[in-house]
């Protein structure tokens, strides 16, 4: 840190973070990149699942953080009948703790300056306008001056809040989630498996997605409408003690992930929100690590072409380059989300019953949804409902 | 409006740090950081949101003089996060 003046800081070196900073600087940007913990990538809070197609427009596939490569994945219902539709393309059950490392590292190779343990508590402001952000960097304050402040500081962001944008999630939208890495199982190292029901996630699922062929994440999460009733630990611990009563704990964690529209707003005078902090999860899936990576990476290469242009207004053009890019399909899969929020286990059993009857290479997750459709036509109400609200 | 016979205390030796509660908090109350978390007790209005969010049932809600608060150590974490 030879010189306290950047044009760009970003707040969190997650997956958002990282790709932002790496953008921003390739686009020509001096970026300072902090992050409150002492490890970039650790603790990690996911279920590390992603799609090939996804990952490798960002970063090579590389077996160091690849736990798993999966093809597969199962849907298995409430009565235990299950169907296994194959995974497009193939995905990755990764090992994040080095594969955020390897994210950060993409960015330092383009010029990044990133410090650990530096945790923001507040923007730095003069005259009323935002010049920076006030830092604790190892118990020390630091005020640390720049002209775009991007908040990449995932759900628990508070940046944007400061900027005065409103990022509070709602609570029927926040997933409360809980997870443990579990070993000395036997799953399948090749297949994601999602469980379905009012046992084990009402309104919400639960993943066991493996990590070779002994170990796996197992997790889930609902809805806090529903944890008001009965917590994401709960149901957790229950699944585990009937289904891996043997299991070593190799971690346990809790995590939030937002399940809602984009932000309204995700841009504030020289502010931008990324990744988590702008709610740019896959409001079905719950999946954010690649769709935070593209948010980064509008965001980075937009505050770029605002420094080198010296237009801190062209920010504007981030919303609207994420909103043609992804925030329009989330739209419609939020309101997905909302319909099967509403999904019963009978719905569930049905869905899978009729699946099961398609031939084996009919059973993609669209042929899977027609299926559905055609058996329980309660259903088309609600699709259609999705489609036209 | 905020209930003043009611009030969320933060266990901190039980919190995971994830953050959860702070994503669900319409006021900004809550500070966190890598291992500390502290409740800023004048912007919190115990909406309980926080309470609900909670995957590890760490916040717990307590009526003031009626349950046992635990007060020491949230003081001395509250005054760990001071700016
Ligand atoms: C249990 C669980 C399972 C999940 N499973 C999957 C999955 O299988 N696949 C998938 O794609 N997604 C999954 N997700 C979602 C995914 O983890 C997130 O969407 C993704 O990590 C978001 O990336 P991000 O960079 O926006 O935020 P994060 O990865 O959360 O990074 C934010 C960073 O900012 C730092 N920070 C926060 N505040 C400050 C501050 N004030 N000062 C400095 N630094 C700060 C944090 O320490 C953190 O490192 C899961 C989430 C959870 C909780
Ligand atoms: S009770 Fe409401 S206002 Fe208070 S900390 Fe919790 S969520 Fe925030
Ligand atoms: S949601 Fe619970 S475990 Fe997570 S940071 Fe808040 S109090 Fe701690």
């Amino acid at each position: 840190m030879k010189n306290f003046d950047y044009d760009v800081i970003v707040v969190g070196a997650g997956p958002a973070g990282s790709t932002a900073a790496r953008y921003a600087a390739a686009g020509g940007a001096k970026v300072l990149m902090l992050e409150k913990d002492r490890d970039v990538g650790y603790p990690v809070r996911c279920g590390e699942a992603v799609s090939h197609e996804g990952v490798a427009q960002f970063i090579k596939p590389d077996p160091k953080w690849i736990a798993s490569s999966v093809s597969k994945f199962r849907l298995i219902a409430p009565n235990g009948s299950s169907v296994l539709p194959k995974l497009d393309g193939g995905g990755y059950v990764l090992e994040r703790r080095i594969f955020d490392y390897e994210l950060a590292k993409l960015a330092a190779n383009e010029g990044v300056e990133v410090i650990t343990k530096a945790y923001v508590y507040d923007l730095l402001r003069e005259d009323g306008k935002i010049v920076g952000v006030k830092t604790l960097i190892k118990d020390q304050k630091v005020d640390i001056r720049s002209k775009i402040v991007v908040a990449a500081d995932g759900v628990e962001s508070r940046v944007g809040k400061w900027a005065g944008m409103d990022t509070t999630c709602h609570i029927r939208d926040m997933e409360s989630c809980a997870q443990m890495t579990l070993s000395g199982i036997e799953v399948d190292p090749d297949v994601l498996d999602f469980y379905f029901g009012d046992e084990v996630s009402p309104g919400g699922y639960l993943w066991v997605f493996p990590k070779g062929k002994d170990t796996a994440n197992v997790g889930l999460g609902l809805s806090v409408e529903e944890a008001k009733k009965k917590s994401a630990i709960k149901f957790l611990h229950e699944f585990v003690d009937r289904k891996f009563p043997k299991a070593a704990m190799l971690t346990h964690i809790a995590g939030g992930v937002p399940c809602a529209k984009t932000n309204p707003e995700i841009v504030k005078e020289n502010v931008i929100l990324v990744g988590d902090a702008a709610h740019q999860v896959n409001p079905v899936s719950g999946g954010g690590i690649i769709s935070g990576m593209i948010g980064g990476m509008i965001g980075g290469q937009v505050a770029a072409e605002a420094i080198i242009n010296g237009e801190i207004s062209h920010l504007r053009e981030y919303s609207k380059r994420w909103h043609k890019r992804l925030g329009w399909r989330h739209d419609i899969f939020y309101n997905i989300r909302n319909a099967i929020g509403n999904f019963d286990d009978k719905t569930y059993n049905n869905i899978c019953d009729s699946a099961l009857k398609l031939p084996e290479d009919k059973r993609t997750l669209g042929g899977i949804f027609r299926a559905a459709l055609w058996n329980q036509p309660s259903m088309i109400l609600d699709v259609a409902r999705v489609f036209l609200s | 409006m905020p209930q003043p016979h009611l009030m969320i205390h933060i266990v901190p030796g039980k919190c995971d740090y994830c953050g959860c509660c702070v994503g669900v908090c319409p006021e900004d109350a809550i500070e966190l950081m890598e291992s500390k978390i502290a409740l800023i007790e004048d912007r919190c209005t115990n909406c309980r949101k926080c309470v609900w969010a909670c995957p590890w049932e760490v916040i717990e809600f307590h009526r003031e003089g009626v349950d046992h608060l635990p007060k020491e150590t949230p003081q001395i974490i509250n005054e760990a996060v001071k700016f």
